[in-house]
């Protein structure tokens, strides 16, 4: 470790923290409905697909939309895929997509994890990669913004039958906020060297008289939004660990500073929204604390030297980074490495800039963690939000038996039914993951046929592929490959049920919420915006995290740490 | 069935608007302003294409600076980018890593090698090795290209990239850049 990856970690952190306040309070305004820099184009929007915009929902009519607007838009990139070679923009000739992966691939980017199962450079079209997967990197990270403020309404509101119009809130989260800030980075991002063109891949003939095929793409348009919409599914197969995705330093810290962005200021829009900003700044604190403390292991794992290897220089001097470079690129090096890795997997983004499969087995299993805690370190955009606030339903919970008084959230009794869509949303996310991935451990020719590591770290990179699926993350260790019948399919519905069927409740809760009354503090009542909540708040998580996947990863990463320091491998 | 009717219509516009004019406004702006970026950096040398300035290639003879070892495809191979996703108890990675410190060694009796040389990228296409790896070819390519070592060094010197902005990231060498300048060198041959 070193005082110049603190210092781009520090710098990093403050950046976040100052940009974060104005675009949560921004935020506020445009779903309270008070942006209007794009009207004609949102009525437009509203009058060609025949939506009244004043129209309320409540929960039912909300999550019905969500679904069937999921549906359909799933459908098309289906279609988009099976037929790319009729299509335009397919300068390669690449066929179309075959039936399997073309809805692995759907439900994956239907479902904001952007888990890719194949290799972009040679299967997909620009045209699908445009049309198919981008569109989903808006609208599912749309989506995801739509359905926390939902929840947000529902407690904020008084005795409402209605939590919002779920078309006029993935239209105002694009229009507003999505489309402005992507179009500003996107640019910035081709003036660091990230390609946009349509034209066919470059052959080159090197110096040593080799031919280099270069693959090209409009791939900084894509970056923007799939950093931005923590979606993560790379143009290429290397996601931001390839040269044309991510070409200096600067654009791996305008992806990273993206990746956090939405996630970090919805705090600021929950406190705003509830009117009670101290109660946004203590949920920010409980994901800050993980935040530095994951960064803080990862960093100190791969700046280690792996002790299995003999006659290299790991150490870390002015001349290199040292450490465990497998899997990394030289311009980002150690620490760079360890913070893409920390909070593409902090929130649901899922872009890597470095092999998480080659990682140290610690270091590996930060990311691993951070995806099992339910990604609610600034999280997902939206689903970090709601995700985090089901952990502040149960602390408020426990913090009321402690005192034997019904618990209140900022205002809203909390009763049994609010506890039980809360805890169905926790389970509902291991019994998907220790399921699945039993199933595949069980079978020789179904699940350990495709992994590329033997021993413990062929169990996390199973663990690793489920979990990524069911939190909609979609990084993964990459050896695994995942371009089987079995993993498509079973990977495609840990996909679509880690989204769906933890969003119903979501928009249940939002529901209930909204038609309770509203009943004034009283010196029982346990605030929830003080550091003691904070504190309770983080324990409540990494109790439940560590109660829940203890047993799986002390099987995978943490023995195969103990079996690396005694020289032990695997062949 | 409304609600349907609404999903249908809804997808299908907004894909026009995000799905193709966003992307399209992006290529215009890019190819207007900024043309050798958004094409990818690529160099040509007597009208035909070496390659681009920020996607690295094999280099295997001994009069070249040597890139990292690629897991893309065979290696370099930019339509299939890789890591070798190797983890660390791995025999494979264990044994591939001892096979080139041997070749590297040979060269460099008992000197350790830097562990950038002898390690895969993330994307199997990294244009750079760290400055250490770079100085340590410096003896080999000294010999091959029959120049005083001092001279190489300090061509490597004179292409070490530092920090973007003096902060971010790491310093770092890029090799074919590192090699052009090798073959432009008076004297070389």
């Amino acid at each position: 470790m070193t005082l110049n990856g603190w210092l781009q970690f520090l710098i990093y952190f403050v950046v976040l923290l100052l940009a974060m306040r104005p675009l949560g309070i921004y935020m506020a305004r445009v779903f309270a409905g008070e942006i209007h820099f794009l009207r004609p184009v949102e009525n437009l929007v509203y009058r060609v697909s025949g939506i009244d915009s004043s129209e309320e929902m409540n929960w039912r009519d909300y999550a019905g939309a969500m679904l069937l607007f999921s549906f359909v838009s799933m459908l098309l990139t289906y279609f988009i895929e099976r037929l790319q070679h009729f299509l335009p923009w397919n300068p390669q000739h690449l066929p179309g997509v075959e039936a399997v992966l073309a809805w692995n691939t759907a439900a994956s980017f239907t479902s904001n994890t952007n888990w890719q199962s194949y290799v972009p450079e040679t299967t997909m079209s620009y045209f699908t990669q445009m049309v198919g997967l981008a569109y989903h990197n808006f609208f599912s990270a749309a989506v995801g913004i739509a359905v926390a403020i939902a929840l947000v309404r529902g407690i904020a509101r008084r005795e409402s039958k209605t939590i919002g119009n779920f078309w006029v809130d993935t239209t105002r989260a694009c229009l507003y906020v999505l489309l402005p800030i992507c179009i500003a980075s996107a640019l910035v991002l081709v003036s660091q060297g990230v390609v946009q063109n349509l034209h066919g891949y470059t052959v080159a003939h090197t110096l040593e008289h080799q031919t280099q095929t270069i693959a090209q793409g409009p791939v900084a348009s894509q970056e923007a939004i799939k950093m931005l919409g923590t979606n993560g599914g790379g143009f290429f197969n290397a996601n931001s660990a390839h040269p044309f995705e991510n070409p200096t330093a600067f654009s791996n810290f305008l992806e990273m500073f993206l990746i956090f962005l939405i996630g970090a200021a919805l705090t600021v829009t929950l406190g705003r929204m509830t009117g009670s900003p101290g109660h946004g700044w203590a949920v920010f604190a409980c994901m800050a604390l993980l935040f530095i403390a994951g960064f803080t292991v990862a960093y100190w794992a791969e700046a280690h030297p792996n002790p299995a290897l003999h006659g290299v220089d790991q150490h870390v001097s002015a001349l290199q980074s040292g450490g465990n470079m497998e899997g990394k690129e030289t311009r980002f090096g150690i620490s760079q490495s360890a913070l893409f890795a920390t909070i593409t997997t902090d929130a649901s983004c899922g872009a890597v800039n470095a092999a998480h499969d080659s990682f140290m087995p610690l270091g590996g299993m930060i990311p691993l963690i951070n995806i099992m805690l339910g990604e609610i370190v600034i999280g997902g955009v939206g689903s970090g939000l709601y995700g985090m606030l089901i952990f502040v339903i149960l602390s408020v919970f426990i913090a009321g038996l402690m005192v034997g008084r019904t618990p209140e959230y900022l205002g809203k009794k909390i009763e049994a039914y609010d506890v039980k869509m809360s805890m169905l949303y926790v389970l509902i996310f291991p019994l998907v993951i220790l399921t699945f991935a039993a199933i595949s451990l069980l079978s020789p020719s179904m699940g350990l046929s495709s992994l590329a590591n033997q021993g413990p770290h062929g169990l996390s990179e199973i663990l690793y592929a489920f979990t990524s699926a069911a939190g909609n993350n979609g990084s993964a260790f990459a050896g695994l490959n995942a371009n089987t019948h079995w993993y498509n399919i079973s990977l495609g519905f840990t996909m679509l049920a880690g989204r769906f069927l933890m969003m119903i409740p979501m928009l249940a809760l939002a529901g209930n919420l909204a038609m309770k009354k509203s009943v004034p503090p009283s010196p029982g009542t346990f605030p929830v915006n003080t550091a003691l909540f904070t504190v309770l708040l983080t324990g409540v998580i990494l109790i439940v995290g560590a109660l829940t996947f203890f047993p799986a990863l002390s099987l995978g990463p943490i023995l195969e740490h103990l079996l690396l320091q005694h020289g032990i491998l695997f062949s | 069935m409304r609600t349907l009717n609404t999903a249908i219509r809804y997808t299908i516009f907004t894909t026009i608007l995000l799905g193709v004019g966003y992307p399209l406004l992006i290529t215009v702006i890019a190819q207007l302003t900024m043309r050798s970026k958004a094409n990818g950096q690529l160099i040509v040398r007597d009208g035909q294409v070496i390659g681009s300035e920020i996607i690295g290639q094999s280099f295997t003879s001994a009069r070249y600076f040597h890139s990292r070892p690629s897991a893309a495809g065979n290696g370099y191979d930019a339509t299939s980018s890789s890591g070798s996703n190797y983890g660390p108890t791995n025999q494979k990675l264990i044994d591939r890593i001892s096979g080139d410190v041997a070749a590297y060694q040979k060269a460099n009796p008992g000197k350790p090698v830097p562990i950038n040389l002898v390690t895969a990228s993330g994307s199997g296409l990294d244009p750079d090795i760290s400055p250490a790896a770079a100085y340590y070819q410096v003896p080999q390519i000294a010999a091959a290209r029959h120049l005083p070592e001092a001279q190489v060094r300090d061509l490597v010197q004179s292409h070490i990239e530092g920090r973007q902005f003096g902060i971010l990231g790491e310093p770092r060498v890029n090799v074919l850049e590192l090699n052009l300048a090798l073959d432009a060198e008076k004297g070389s041959n």
